[in-house]
């Protein structure tokens, strides 16, 4: 037998020893892929199993929403500015790929909240709830892409080599949104406010990037649009999947970094979250 | 090789009264955490804080069953929390050493809308182990369980007993830990899975570090080799004898003593001899089989035909185990004229088990049956036992051994 491993806890802040934190950060999450995994297949399948509709849910959100839009625009409720695309797949691409981004922004929260139990009396690996998030919304993402394919196919647009992009466009709406959602995952577990404000807040960003508006020509809501972080990550994004040259590709790239950087943050501050939030939501 | 498995020294760790203020020390300690200092400050207590836990230190090695007992918020659990890494000590320091198992949350992870099956690996994973694991014992779990043809029913259809069944036979089965820390577990199913579980724990504590919290002192006093006594957060004891913490554990009980009735009688006092010595001391702890005695001294008020005594013996959860009622010479209701009296009661060999008891003596209107007095709460007393029985009364018998097979009546 090997070494018996030590576990030492004291009230020392893990920051104290850097070095052994980070080690123990990659231990845990190579540790946690099995229960992740475990995790993932058991919440997607009591969801499907205990709903009549069954992986119909993944879409039927975004498609519902962008029929609104398109239904809006084309009785000129709506003024929507010219799109490139035709505005229906200009629209359903856009929710689409919107729903992937919010379903990486909750889950970190949503799963923490819904693992409370487990987490106030046994301790496994904690990053086991994150990327088994993670998972989760890479399979949602799937059935949506796939009804998007297809979609996009019915409608006659041919995305060329560009194609191949696509996947790293979605894997960076999933990473740019997990790291959003794990930014806010210590405070909302204190705090349910936090969860209450996340969905008002996205309401009002998804009038500010190109979802169901193109990219507006001039004045403030394009200063505000060009600002907007996500609006080169939705962009690029579609563009790699509707066949067009991405306009905003460093933006998309400097975006990406950042969120990487942001993303590994937050986990440390999640890590260390964790046994204080466990303490103040059991007491 | 034996060295401890488990060390403690100088734990602490402080809870907060108020949610609110709970909430926003949580957020304070979340922001020093952030910023890598130190977790519980300077040791100094935030307003609306107590020490949940205050300086506890030891050390546990193989083979060695530590029993944490102690009242209801008396900090075993959050202890229990903190050696298994759960949140954070505020002061001192906690080396754990090898695997670590508990059989604290059973069924932690099951999701409802599954089989019981399913659920087997996902309650496993929880507890670290990976698919090839559980394949190799997965009949054995389900034999364990005793679920039979339910393992592939949704677990929300299962009894509550049948779900606790299933996730401690996950556990039991499936882990073999250098230290185990176990939070009243034993206290599921019938009676039959009961006695399975606690072999599957002797098994399990043979052969690891063991911390156990049980309000069942049958269980303490039949697992652990050493006992620590909390009282709001304090360790009131630290005995490697389980029989002295048990005992002082009842000590912990306070009664009240309580009066009713019309007050026309009073119960003045109530003396204790054990072993035809008086009993001096306010809360005495009686060793078991002593000779008992009571010296009762009460005051009946006239004019009136008479008035009935009856004495009964209290556990601590004040339930009548024991009721004397005062004969005469008849083996009639003994029939008290109005005035004092001074009776003395023998109560024969004192065979309860270890507990704390106390006295409760009722006079009533012989004609009337109205009540005089009933005084509760008298005289609280503990009894010694190295060993708590299942049982309230704890008789030993020594057998006759027969050799030829044949049975003769004891009486002649």
């Amino acid at each position: 037998m090997s070494e018996p491993t030590v576990v030492i806890y004291t009230p020392d802040s893990a920051l104290s020893r850097p070095l052994v934190m980070v080690r123990e950060m990659f231990r845990d999450l190579l540790a946690s892929r099995g229960l992740a995994w475990r995790l993932a297949v058991r919440d997607i399948r009591a969801q499907y199993r205990q709903a009549f509709l069954g992986v119909l849910w993944a879409f039927i959100l975004p498609v519902a929403n962008a029929a609104i839009w398109i239904f809006l625009a084309r009785t000129g409720v709506v003024a929507v500015g010219d799109t490139a695309l035709p505005y229906p797949a200009y629209v359903l691409t856009g929710t689409m790929l919107w729903a992937i981004l919010m379903d990486a922004m909750n889950a970190p929260l949503l799963q923490t909240t819904a693992a409370r139990g487990m987490l106030a009396k046994l301790n496994f690996p904690r990053e086991a709830l994150l990327v088994s998030g993670v998972y989760q919304t890479l399979f949602n993402a799937g059935i949506k892409v796939a009804l998007l394919v297809g979609a996009l196919f019915w409608f006659g647009i041919n995305p060329g080599w560009g194609f191949l992009l696509f996947p790293l466009g979605v894997l960076s709406l999933i990473m740019v949104g997990s790291a959003l959602g794990l930014l806010v995952t210590p405070i909302g577990m204190l705090y349910t406010d936090v969860g209450r404000a996340m969905p008002l807040l996205m309401q009002f960003l998804i009038y500010l990037s190109p979802v169901v508006f193109p990219m507006p020509k001039a004045g403030v809501a394009a200063a505000l649009f060009q600002l907007n972080p996500l609006t080169p990550l939705i962009l690029t994004t579609r563009d790699w999947l509707t066949g067009y040259p991405p306009d905003f590709l460093s933006y998309f790239l400097a975006v990406n970094v950042v969120a990487f950087a942001l993303l590994l943050a937050v986990w440390v501050a999640y890590r260390l979250a964790m046994p204080i939030l466990i303490e103040r939501m059991s007491a | 090789m034996n060295d401890p498995l488990i060390k403690v020294e100088g734990l602490s760790k402080k809870f907060c009264r108020s949610l609110k203020r709970s909430l926003w020390y949580g957020m304070q300690d979340l922001g020093n955490e952030l910023v890598g200092q130190r977790h519980g400050g300077d040791g100094q207590l935030r307003k609306d804080e107590f020490w949940a836990v205050r300086n506890a230190s030891f050390e546990l090695k193989r083979g060695e069953c530590l029993g944490l007992i102690g009242h209801n918020g008396a900090g075993k659990t959050t202890l229990l929390r903190m050696l298994n890494g759960l949140i954070k000590p505020d002061q001192g320091r906690i080396e754990v050493r090898g695997n670590v198992g508990a059989l604290i949350a059973l069924g932690a992870g099951f999701n409802p809308i599954l089989t019981g099956r399913e659920n087997i690996y996902i309650n496993a994973s929880v507890l670290g182990l990976n698919k090839r694991q559980v394949d190799a014992k997965l009949d054995e779990i389900i034999d364990f369980s005793e679920i039979g043809d339910f393992i592939d029913t949704p677990v929300q259809n299962y009894s509550s007993g049948m779900s606790v069944r299933l996730g401690f036979s996950v556990a039991a089965v499936l882990i073999k830990p250098d230290v185990l820390f176990l939070d009243e577990v034993l206290a599921v199913g019938d009676i039959g899975f009961v006695i399975k579980c606690l072999n599957t724990v002797r098994r399990l504590t043979a052969d690891a570090a063991v911390v156990f919290v049980s309000h069942s002192m049958q269980f303490i006093s039949s697992f652990c080799t050493r006992v620590v006594v909390m009282q709001r957060g304090e360790t009131v004891l630290d005995s490697l004898s389980p029989a002295d913490g048990i005992d002082r554990y009842y000590g912990l009980v306070k009664y009240e003593k309580q009066n009713s009735g019309t007050g026309e009688a009073e119960v003045m006092e109530l003396d204790l001899l054990a072993d035809g010595t008086k009993v001096t001391e306010e809360e005495p702890s009686i060793r078991q089989g002593s000779k008992l005695e009571a010296i009762l001294r009460v005051r009946v008020d006239g004019p009136r035909a008479g008035a009935e005594i009856e004495v009964f013996i209290h556990d601590e959860a004040m339930a009548p185990l024991i009721a004397i009622p005062l004969h005469g010479a008849d083996s009639r209701p003994l029939r008290l004229p109005a005035g004092e009296h001074v009776l003395q009661i023998a109560l024969g060999a004192l065979d309860l088990n270890a507990g704390k008891y106390s006295f409760v003596v009722s006079v009533t209107d012989l004609k009337t049956s109205v009540s005089l007095v009933r005084a509760q709460g008298l005289r609280p007393f503990r009894v010694f036992s190295d060993r708590t029985q299942w049982g309230r009364i704890v008789r030993p018998a020594v057998p006759q051994v027969l050799t030829d097979g044949s049975i003769r009546s004891t009486s002649d």
